[in-house]
């Protein structure tokens, strides 16, 4: 595709432009169905087992940040939402609404990178749609992604956390807040170079090492609100109550140097590489070493338990020995930052 | 963190727990007049370490709090002006005005844009020599001297379109009035960072007029703990004084380059604070010979007329009064998520810090 | 309101500096700071450098406290 091309009104209006950009474009990076056939749905037999369906939507802005695109970002946050709640991603959907006058060179980058994940991902997609909206009416592309992936009955108990014991450990993969920051500080800050890379990470792989190590309970992927929005919502009218240790989080010293200047919660900043998993407290020793071994698990640490005391309430033991309560980050601290 | 780390050891802050249940015999009620102070103990969780008998208030410490509703009914009537960009650290965009937020018109469509540094708005009015850039000055002493910066630099680079609405305050004007309303404490944590320009002799009158103790504090939590520590040996001793706990940061002089600076470009003038009405002498107005970056003077725009939120208890609980528990609209109408009041919306709340920490 | 953290200066160039906060680099001014250099740890406060910290003096407030420990009255 030529480099100085852009997209224009007539790629989303279904005629012949829209017919090219689909096959230079879309089905040459994403591929074209095995039976030849390009329809307008795209059909499916599942083996047994229950499906689990999902869809979200990406408006990130910067497009582009270290680390990753508004591409790579659809594909792993709607893979994610799919391996969290136990199922094998299998198939997605991709929509997109861009602006009039988007380079097309940078479709290109981000179809490229969208392919690039599903490939690792194991996913294929399957169907698509183009919209284009006059200028400064979407700002530059919006893309939403659907997904469905097969889910082992015996696992269905796994996103409802029905469970959870007190007792059970509090497992996460990683260094939290690198994405928020990133892509806060990609866009915005004049005068601050964070020098992070997002997280922007599909899971399925490192969560089935997980799953086939030990007994897991639970397990959400941490995105906007941080690991505080997946505990305080866990908690919420339950009999039990969650405890965190704040000396066993693991964060970055460049993360700490920047939320300590600007006052914010690093516990309530995005993620998209992370996942929180509670595990039958006998398997946790063994599933984060499982998870170790993965390039996405490599930093895996238990950060809390489960307990009987004060149910309904997430609790942080801070490092010098005090306690305070973990609430839901309210309002929209880093807007637009998925 | 260098300088941050070993300030907060955990075997160090239990020493000082000790060493505070040891000597404490009377009931000690100690104010924090410092947004930064009220965030940092209810974030490690400072209260559960001290003895009942020692009770912390939190009071006028929150600049976004303490400021007039006014403020920000002016900076919304400024940002709807055309060619208007405004400036602002992020704590304003949310404040309630009296019928709108600067959120809300940045929703609108007005152009308004979160700084972290006071030059960020020099550099925006460099990069955008058509539009009129106002930079909504807040913050107490330690904030003052940044603003004071950019005049400067706008006035060395012949800037014709960087403004400045200032709402900095100073400090021992509010600290005084607190003691002469009767509040009652027994001494202050005094503001570490505001120290930290000013110095300490400012804080004199507190234990020479009215027999109070004051230690200047760091932020950390062995800070703070060790500031409490202090105050409480001055008042069980009966030795009411102005101490540095914060001397790696805070000099009895202060910062003489910045108070230079800060003189040169500021004149101190009557000011309003939520809670106690006008106070004399406790704001900072640009001085005559700066009027060209007045944004109240060289803007004019009529400004609405204030309406305060009903029910709001904002006033009593900056001055320590009340408890954000006690207003009957906290965590029912006025949460973070839909503030009514300025102590909810402000990072540096005492409301907002209540509800983030989880305090009853 | 941005708070204040200490950062290290890295590099200064005219009244401007950059500063590590932990790996994370801030631009800061240096106008209200005498003499500052490379490797000098201060307090950023939006934006602009307002105090040196002063090495002698944190490790006199550690010291301090550290000898609290051994007070005879804290064995328990």
């Amino acid at each position: 595709m030529e480099k100085n091309k852009t997209i224009l009104l007539g790629h989303g209006s279904g005629g012949r432009m829209s017919h090219e950009l689909t096959e230079q474009l879309f089905l040459k990076y994403f591929g074209r169905p095995d039976d030849g056939f390009l329809t307008d749905a795209a059909l499916l037999e599942p083996e047994g087992n229950l499906l689990a369906f999902t869809t979200d939507s990406f408006v990130v802005d910067p497009v582009f940040f270290p680390g990753g695109d508004i591409g790579k970002l659809a594909v792993c946050g709607t893979v994610n939402d799919l391996c969290v709640a136990g199922a094998s991603p299998a198939y997605l959907t991709a929509g997109f609404i861009i602006e009039e006058g988007f380079p097309l060179s940078q479709l290109e980058t981000i179809v490229k990178s969208m392919a690039l994940c599903a490939s690792e991902a194991g996913v294929k997609i399957i169907a698509g749609d183009t919209k284009v909206v006059h200028k400064h009416k979407c700002d530059k592309i919006f893309i939403n992604t659907s997904g469905i992936g097969i889910l082992e009955r015996r696992y269905a108990h796994l996103s409802k956390g029905t469970h959870i014991t007190p007792g059970d450990k509090i497992i996460i993969n990683g260094f939290l807040a690198d994405h928020g920051l990133t892509v806060m500080t990609a866009r915005e800050a004049l005068s601050i170079r964070y020098n992070g890379t997002s997280d922007c990470a599909p899971l399925n792989h490192l969560i089935r090492c997980a799953m086939d190590a030990g007994d897991i309970h639970f397990m959400r992927d941490a995105t906007r609100g941080g690991l505080a929005a997946i505990v305080t919502e866990l908690v919420d009218r339950k009999t039990f109550g969650i405890e965190l240790h704040e000396n066993k989080i693991p964060l970055r010293e460049n993360t700490k140097g920047l939320c300590e200047m600007l006052g914010f919660d690093p516990l309530q900043i995005a993620n998209e590489g992370k996942v929180m998993m509670v595990v039958a407290s006998s398997d946790a020793e063994k599933i984060v070493a499982a998870m170790q071994k993965h390039p996405y698990g490599k930093d895996s640490c238990i950060i809390g338990e489960i307990t009987d005391q004060h149910p309904g309430t997430a609790v942080l033991n801070t490092i010098i020995g005090g306690k305070r309560i973990i609430d839901m980050p309210a309002g929209e601290l880093l807007p637009r930052i998925c | 963190m260098k300088y941050v780390d070993e300030f907060r050891n955990q075997k160090l802050s239990r020493l000082l727990s000790e060493q505070i249940h040891a000597i404490v015999k009377k009931e000690i009620r100690l104010m924090e007049v410092c947004g930064g102070h009220t965030l940092s103990i209810h974030r490690f969780g400072i209260p559960e370490l001290l003895p009942p008998s020692v009770h912390l208030l939190s009071g006028p410490g929150c600049p976004v709090c303490v400021s007039d509703i006014r403020f920000i009914d002016h900076a919304i009537a400024l940002a709807r002006l055309d060619n208007v960009i405004i400036t602002t650290f992020g704590d304003l965009i949310r404040v309630p005005g009296s019928t709108s937020s600067l959120e809300k018109e940045k929703s609108s469509g007005a152009d308004v844009r979160v700084i972290y540094s006071s030059l960020d708005a020099i550099e925006i009015a460099n990069q955008n020599p058509g539009k009129k850039v106002v930079f909504l000055g807040i913050g107490f002493e330690t904030t003052a001297p940044s603003t004071a910066v950019a005049v400067m630099t706008a006035a060395q680079e012949h800037l014709t379109n960087y403004f400045v609405l200032s709402a900095h305050k100073v400090m021992p004007p509010v600290m005084e009035a607190l003691i002469d309303e009767g509040i009652l404490i027994d001494g202050y944590i005094a503001p570490g960072h505001v120290s930290t320009i000013t110095g300490s002799a400012m804080y004199r009158f507190i234990p020479e007029k009215y027999k109070l103790a004051v230690v200047i504090s760091g932020f950390e939590p062995l800070d703070l703990m060790q500031s409490i520590y202090m105050l409480v040996r001055q008042i069980e001793e009966g030795r009411p004084a102005v101490e540095i706990q914060y001397r790696r940061a805070v000099r009895p002089e202060g910062n003489p380059k910045a108070k230079t600076l800060m003189n040169e470009i500021f004149e101190l003038r009557d000011d309003w604070w939520r809670g106690f009405g006008i106070i004399p002498a406790s704001g900072l107005a640009l001085r005559k010979k700066y009027r060209q970056y007045d944004a109240s003077v060289m803007l004019p725009v009529s400004v609405e007329p204030p309406i305060e939120p009903k029910g709001c208890l904002c006033g009593l609980v900056l001055k320590g009064l009340k408890k954000p528990v006690e207003c009957k609209l906290y965590k029912t109408a006025c949460t973070p998520d839909h503030p009514v009041g300025a102590c909810m919306v402000s990072g540096e709340g005492a409301c907002a810090t209540y509800y983030r920490y989880g305090k009853e | 309101m941005c708070l204040s953290i200490p950062g290290q200066i890295i590099k200064i160039e005219g009244n401007m500096a950059e500063v590590s906060v932990n790996g994370t680099l801030v631009k800061a001014g240096l106008h209200l700071l005498d003499n500052p250099s490379p490797g000098d740890y201060v307090l950023i406060h939006s934006g602009i450098a307002i105090q040196k910290i002063d090495e002698e003096e944190a490790k006199e407030t550690l010291r301090i406290l550290n000898s609290l420990g051994d007070s005879p009255s804290l064995f328990l």
